[in-house]
């Protein structure tokens, strides 16, 4: 009963988070909500045992995507106002498409009669049952070259992420170390040979 | 219990909450970005729902998948939006018309 009971706060509190999102004035409330979003989709989640994506939604989309959609929203100095101009006309084509989206997706359902089924229909778990084992395992032996793939398109955003953002300035004074490393002592000092002086 | 149909209704109202906001949010690229990550996550709602209730975990290692191609779509995105405000000062989409689109 109390799975069931959190479900539904949660499904109300993640649909008035995302309309929040896509209605908000200012875009850090956006972000804001869509942290919220994320937090309820991963109790959710942790309700359908899916236990290692939820621990994982809120360490690396919470913890790091959000922050940084948080960072780029307050370091852009938005003119707000004038982005939101001439949009309020857009709202009943917005209701329309949402609309039909919804009525068809919950046709399907009644169609398929997939409400019916709840958890207790479902096949039961092993005693023993260790959802990031039985991850790990589906990942590194099917899916070990999806996996690796996946790992070079991280590597290739970080990349680009970092060359796109780079600005190269011009007239400082950076270290050149091969510069440095190669320089000899005859270069830089002069050893003079002469004859003392007396003082006059 | 939770049932099945449950969890694919609120996927399908997340879904359509986002495609409504990238209707209403049409100039600000940054509620755009945050409107394909909540598609992105109504996605991933029916794929864990499926995966549970027909006891396959494949479906759990798309959903790994398609949050490591968002992840990347979220920082090279970011990066271009900034990128394009320190050249126009704007992100609003209508000034983007230099490729005449």
């Amino acid at each position: 009963m109390f799975p069931t009971i959190l479900f539904m706060i949660l499904s109300i509190a993640l649909v008035g988070a995302a309309l929040g999102v896509i209605l908000a004035r200012n875009p850090v409330h956006s972000v804001l909500l869509l942290v919220l979003c994320f937090f309820c989709s991963a109790v959710i989640w942790l309700l359908l045992d899916a236990e290692f994506l939820g621990i994982v939604l809120v360490l690396v989309y919470v913890g790091a995507v959000m922050v940084l959609f948080l960072f780029v929203v307050m370091m852009l100095d938005i003119n707000i106002e004038e982005l939101r101009r001439g949009l309020a006309g857009y709202w009943p084509l917005a209701l329309a498409v949402a609309g039909f989206i919804v009525f068809a997706m919950i046709n399907v359902i009644l169609v398929r009669k997939l409400g019916g089924a709840t958890l207790a229909a479902a096949p039961p778990l092993p005693e023993d049952y260790s959802n990031t084992r039985a991850l790990g395992i589906a990942l590194f032996t099917r899916y070990a070259y999806p996996a690796e793939v996946a790992a070079v398109i991280l590597l290739v955003a970080s990349i680009a992420a970092i060359v796109l953002t780079l600005r190269v300035r011009h007239g400082g004074k950076p270290q050149d170390i091969a510069a440095q490393v190669a320089v000899r002592a005859k270069d830089r000092l002069r050893i003079v040979k002469m004859a003392s002086e007396r003082r006059a | 219990m939770i049932g099945l149909g449950a969890v694919l209704t609120l996927s399908a109202i997340l879904f359509a909450i986002a495609v409504a906001g990238v209707f209403l949010n049409r100039k600000n690229i940054i509620v755009l970005l945050m409107c394909i990550e909540l598609m992105l996550l109504a996605v991933n709602f029916n794929f864990i729902a499926f995966s549970r209730f027909l006891g396959d975990i494949n479906g759990q290692v798309f959903v790994f998948f398609i949050l490591t191609v968002a992840a990347a779509e979220a920082a090279i995105g970011l990066a271009i939006l900034v990128v394009l405000f320190r050249e126009r000062r704007s992100i609003n989409v209508e000034d983007l018309d230099t490729l005449q689109g």
